[in-house]
């Protein structure tokens, strides 16, 4: 663990992978405290699958062990990850120390696709998130302005409390929010706004890239497919093992038979 | 090595029936995962005759010191298993177990008789777990089902027959007795053990089971003269140390792969380094 913020109602950490790969946009890690990770009653046991949010060369921030050698001859990657504590997995990951060493596995599960990889007509990309679904739309974004995608974001937070991550991870790009409480943007859902974004002359030409609750991600869904849009979904699940071991994030397919998010996703197509 | 039922074993740490996935863990690794595949024999999830997709999310939910899952068995069925998984599964590098269920005699004879003709197919598992369609009794937990069951498949194969063991029942070595008597060669317990936590009930597992697991490898190992494949909440090479002290001769690795996929190697040298302390020269 190399850093640890406040971002709004959320907690942003990083931490120095020092001889893993470079995750994808969409990818997720197992993540859990090495020490005391059964802290309190045996739990948590499992460790929490998290999707990456962002990711730096080390010596972008870290002032970590400043005796050591210097962050480049560290090497590595420095993951940023998004949280916010919810239980007792979180809870013991929004209070990691800097310093403290993290048991990692990753990165796991399939990436976004590029928008003309879904439709041959793209022209941009809708990035739609509802409250701490963000985090992979953040790295995506940065990718895809990276590639020279237009992108647009909407992003969509419950109250004040359950918000955050803008300013560290949204800070350089024009977003569009909603809240359901109105403390921020428009007083709703943001599927408010990308039903309005839709209705322009250039939906035709968007590719809509989400990730948040399951009733959004369903609303998203069924939005994209009445204007024809495509979309993929970052979902989630419970999910014990990460690497398909475990069978326990099944998600139905819609035909009788469910995928393993954890290797068939976590992105799926809508 | 080990010797078991016949197989040469590299060392004493096998998986769990079911909580591996060889084949998408070597998606996810790569080669690497053959190079220091983690145990020396490689159990099957359980297969059925026809495919099952498994049952509706959620299906699990983490506890203390463990967990519940309520997976339902979904597999591609005998005919997916043979054409798609038995030649990646006869890749890597050990032996192969199929744990292989059925809702009665006839369709688990068919199963067995099918892949006993398949060379690498090494022993089978029989997951009895199950209820027999004709009597709606769940064949594990009866000592008479579980005799009729090995009668009517011992003739049928000269392969190692594992009966895999319930643990929810008032005397699992009466069960075991009766896997003896009818020809099996080797029994593997504990499953999961009933439970409810959240949304889901299902079977617990994790080293909150293991003091359950420690007692009834004992209590089996005192009745019967078949080899034991001990499980339950095994998460390091001190905790299978304590399951072949109970009388095991494998030991097996479950839900521990879940947070670690690398378990099974690293439990597998710690009690490697036990053993060695352990076993005193003769003066």
């Amino acid at each position: 663990m190399v850093d640890s913020r406040a971002s709004g109602g959320y907690r942003v950490f990083s931490l120095l992978d020092r001889d893993g790969p470079e995750p994808a946009p969409g990818q997720f890690y197992m993540l859990a405290a090495e020490s005391h990770w059964e802290q309190r009653g045996g739990r948590p046991f499992l460790p929490r699958a998290l999707s990456v949010a962002d990711l730096s060369s080390p010596a972008a921030r870290s002032s970590f062990v400043d005796d050591s050698p210097t962050n480049s001859e560290r090497g590595g990657v420095q993951l940023d990850f998004l949280i916010e504590g919810v239980g007792p997995g979180t809870d013991r990951l929004c209070e990691l120390e800097v310093g403290e060493r993290v048991w990692l596995n990753g990165p796991l599960g399939n990436s976004f696709s590029m928008p003309r990889e879904l439709s041959a007509g793209a022209a941009g990309a809708i990035l739609v998130g509802g409250g701490i679904g963000i985090a992979p739309l953040a790295i995506w974004r940065k990718r895809l302005a990276a590639a020279n995608v237009p992108a647009r974001v909407l992003l969509g937070f419950r109250d004040e409390r359950h918000s955050g991550g803008l300013d560290d991870l949204f800070a350089c790009c024009e977003v569009a929010l909603a809240s359901d409480d109105g403390h921020v943007g428009h007083h709703g859902h943001v599927t408010d706004l990308l039903s309005a974004m839709l209705e322009g002359d250039d939906a035709k030409t968007a590719v809509v890239y989400a990730c948040g609750p399951p009733q959004m991600l369903d609303a998203v869904a069924a939005l994209c497919s009445s204007r024809e849009v495509a979309c993929e979904l970052a979902m989630e699940s419970p999910m014990a093992c990460g690497y398909g071991a475990c069978y326990g994030c099944a998600v139905p397919r819609g035909d009788g038979t469910y995928l393993r998010l954890c290797v068939d996703g976590p992105v799926v197509r809508a | 090595m080990t010797e078991f039922c016949g197989l040469d074993l590299k060392h004493p740490v096998v998986n769990a029936s079911g909580t591996f996935d060889a084949i998408a863990a070597r998606r996810v690794y790569g080669d690497a995962l053959l190079d220091d595949f983690p145990f020396s024999a490689f159990v099957s999830k359980t297969i059925t005759l026809e495919p099952r997709a498994g049952n509706a999310p959620q299906r699990i939910w983490e506890t203390p010191a463990g967990m519940i899952n309520s997976i339902g068995l979904p597999n591609r069925g005998l005919e997916g298993f043979v054409a798609e998984d038995l030649p990646r599964l006869a890749e890597l590098p050990a032996p192969l177990i199929v744990s292989v269920m059925a809702t009665g005699r006839e369709d688990f004879g068919r199963m067995v008789s099918a892949l006993d003709g398949r060379e690498e197919v090494a022993a089978f598992e029989l997951n009895v777990s199950c209820p027999n369609v004709h009597s709606g009794l769940i064949v594990g937990e009866q000592p008479a089902e579980t005799l009729a069951l090995l009668e009517a498949l011992r003739p049928l194969t000269a392969r190692p027959l594992i009966v895999k063991l319930t643990p929810n029942v008032a005397d699992p070595a009466a069960v075991a007795v009766a896997a003896e008597e009818g020809g099996a060669d080797a029994v593997s317990l504990i499953n999961t053990v009933k439970a409810s936590g959240g949304p889901v009930t299902g079977g617990l597992s994790g080293p909150a089971v293991r003091p359950i697991a420690i007692a009834q490898v004992k209590a089996v190992a005192a009745a019967v003269g078949l080899p034991i494949v001990g499980m339950g909440g095994v998460c390091s090479g001190a905790d299978a140390a304590e399951m072949i002290a109970a009388g095991a001769t494998l030991v097996a690795v479950g839900t521990e792969s879940f947070r670690d996929p690398r378990a099974g190697s690293r439990i597998a040298a710690e009690l490697s380094g036990i053993l060695e302390r352990t076993a005193y020269p003769q003066p």
